[in-house]
């Protein structure tokens, strides 16, 4: 029971709920609810992918700014085609998809660590957004394209509201429930989800036994790069333009949510639930010090505390894991 | 030797030479193995054992000699293709995930599916199931298959790799060192592993540099020395105390037993 990956952070996002629900009088109402867990939601989507990944031993620095970069391909392809939009979102599918291949590739051709591998794609994705955004634009931001076909039905897809039960829940809460799902039963219950636990865990005993760790590798890649697409578009429908220098630091996020919900920062360990909790974990607290009308400065503070109290636990668990080796 | 020339050998290397850049790994080097036989590898650390595993378990390619499975002459291209043809190893070290549960480990890169389509998944109950029974036969009776693997000890973690070749049909079991990280009972349980294995029918290749292991189970006998090869014997052919003399490093060792004599 108490190597369950995502049962610290539980106790955790409880501990922090209760907190809130006592400092800040409005964090108990049905409005904050849908503030927080929206919050929640725009990490957690890409947490879950950040998750497996790393689960499956790897780390992925690109993910932040390819959000960024998969709203303004599909902004863009849509603006200068003059196209309907579902052709850009279409476009910024495959194009997000080949940047999360690329990563894998490279990653399996040079042999060299993930995080030099995906800082590079960072800076150099960073350095095209900014360049091709101001080559095409003329402007740090691209051009409204709300005027355009289809962008109403993308819209509803990407960033509409939904009122239930007096709430207004953003429709980004179930792609993320679903992404959690998903990831869960790939995780648990697939071929895939064994071979992602081995090739973090021990990937030579997982090439030994004929697993394809270079498959598994760039696949888990094209999922992060599929969320950072579904986070792009609701970028891009709920603002209708994006500013090409956003996205910067959200990695490292995504990061600290896996690991809070209890994934191994040397892989083989985690659960797609537990980024779930460390994504609300982190919606929580940044909501939370609102409600509560602290000064924001110190949402850093928590999210470093929780970080490194999370770290420790998993640590612990592995320990005892591997008490025999 | 000639009792079973008369059959195809599972597995029959004949002067497989091995190089990397300029550094000779392995020359010349002949053994075969037959179906419920054991043929053990015996050599001292850098003997080019190692070497001879990854050959056979498809992780290196030969460059020199002939390497021939069922009496067809081939050239394993990946890990994949040997367990496909059969050939199973136990690696010394890297034979299991110690994070991951008994019964994940047990099916790894094998697992068996059940649904179609989109809701195509791991069949979890049957392998729960099977992974205890199949260890159950091995005498080993585990509480919790959910556990991590690197929770059991040394002896039953290559026993559960054992049974695992075992249950996936393999013909050829390739075991490295086996034996050499564990006390002398553990050490007896793996050999009554490997001669349960050959009782099955499967031909094992047993690497190990304690001549007394070996003696106790194996039917041929390949000596390694610097990546050459220094002796091959049947298991009529040879005493325990010469096989332990020429691990031990035969006329050398004599001469050193000369050069250190106390004066009387």
């Amino acid at each position: 029971m108490l190597t369950r990956p995502e049962l610290g952070s539980l106790v955790g996002a409880i501990a922090v709920f209760c907190c809130f629900a006592l400092a800040a009088d409005g964090f108990l109402r049905a409005s904050s609810l849908g503030t927080v867990l929206y919050a929640s939601s725009t990490i957690g989507i890409m947490a879950v992918p950040v998750a497996l990944l790393m689960i499956g031993g790897e780390f992925d620095l690109s993910a932040g700014v390819l959000v960024t970069s998969s709203a303004l391909v599909s902004s863009m392809f849509s603006y200068q085609m003059t196209a309907n939009v579902w052709v850009g979102v279409g476009v910024s599918l495959l194009v997000t998809l080949a940047v999360g291949a690329f990563n894998g590739i490279m990653l399996a051709r040079t042999k060299l660590p993930s995080f030099i591998v995906t800082l590079g794609t960072f800076l150099m994705l960073t350095g095209l957004n900014l360049g091709l955004t101001k080559l095409v634009s003329g402007t740090v931001s691209t051009k409204t394209i709300a005027d355009m076909e289809g962008f109403t039905t993308a819209r509803a897809l990407f960033a509409s509201t939904l009122t239930v039960g007096g709430t207004h829940i953003k429709v980004t809460v179930l792609w993320w429930l679903a992404l959690v799902a998903l990831g869960s039963w790939i995780l648990l219950r697939t071929r895939a989800g064994n071979w992602i636990f081995a090739v973090g865990g021990n990937e030579n005993a997982a090439r030994a036994v004929g697993v394809p760790v270079t498959r598994t590798k760039t696949a888990l890649y094209t999922g992060v790069a599929f969320g950072a697409w579904i986070c792009g578009q609701h970028l891009l429908f709920s603002y209708d333009v994006v500013q090409s220098g956003e996205g910067v630091g959200n990695e490292l996020i995504y990061i600290i949510a896996a690991v809070i919900g209890g994934c191994l920062i040397t892989g083989g360990h985690g659960s797609a639930v537990g980024s779930a909790v460390g994504a609300l974990l982190f919606g929580m607290t940044s909501k939370g010090i609102v409600f509560a009308e602290w000064n924001p400065d110190w949402f850093k503070f928590f999210l470093g505390a929780m970080l490194l109290l999370a770290t420790l636990l998993n640590t612990w668990v592995r320990r005892r894991a591997e008490a025999s080796k | 030797m000639t009792r079973t020339d008369s059959r195809t050998a599972l597995v029959e290397l004949s002067g497989v030479s091995k190089h990397y850049g300029n550094v000779r790994a392995l020359e010349g080097v002949s053994l075969e193995v037959h179906a419920g036989e054991i043929t053990c590898v015996l050599g001292d650390n850098g003997a080019g054992k190692s070497t001879l595993i990854k050959i056979i378990a498809g992780l290196h390619r030969h460059d020199g000699g002939t390497l021939a499975l069922d009496g067809e002459e081939t050239r394993l291209a990946s890990p994949r293709e040997a367990l496909d043809r059969g050939i199973a190893t136990v690696h010394q070290d890297l034979a299991v995930v110690p994070l991951m549960p008994v019964w994940r480990n047990f099916f790894l890169g094998s697992e068996p599916r059940k649904g179609i389509g989109p809701f195509k998944r791991m069949d979890v109950d049957h392998m729960r199931r099977t992974t205890r029974a199949e260890l159950l036969r091995m005498g080993i009776d585990l509480r919790d298959v959910d556990q991590p693997i690197g929770t059991l000890s040394g002896g039953e973690r290559q026993c559960v790799a054992i049974a695992r070749a075992v249950h996936f049909g393999a013909k050829v079991l390739v075991l490295d060192e086996p034996t050499a990280a564990l006390g002398v009972k553990q050490s007896g349980v793996v050999l009554k592993y490997v001669s349960a294995a050959r009782d099955e029918g499967l031909g094992v290749v047993f690497i190990t540099h304690n001549p007394h292991h070996a003696y106790l189970v194996g039917d041929r006998f390949v000596l390694l020395k610097r990546g050459t090869m220094a002796g091959s014997h049947t298991r009529d052919s040879i005493t325990l105390d010469e096989l332990t003399r020429q691990m031990a490093g035969g006329t050398e060792l004599d001469d050193l037993r000369h050069e250190l004599q106390r004066p009387s």
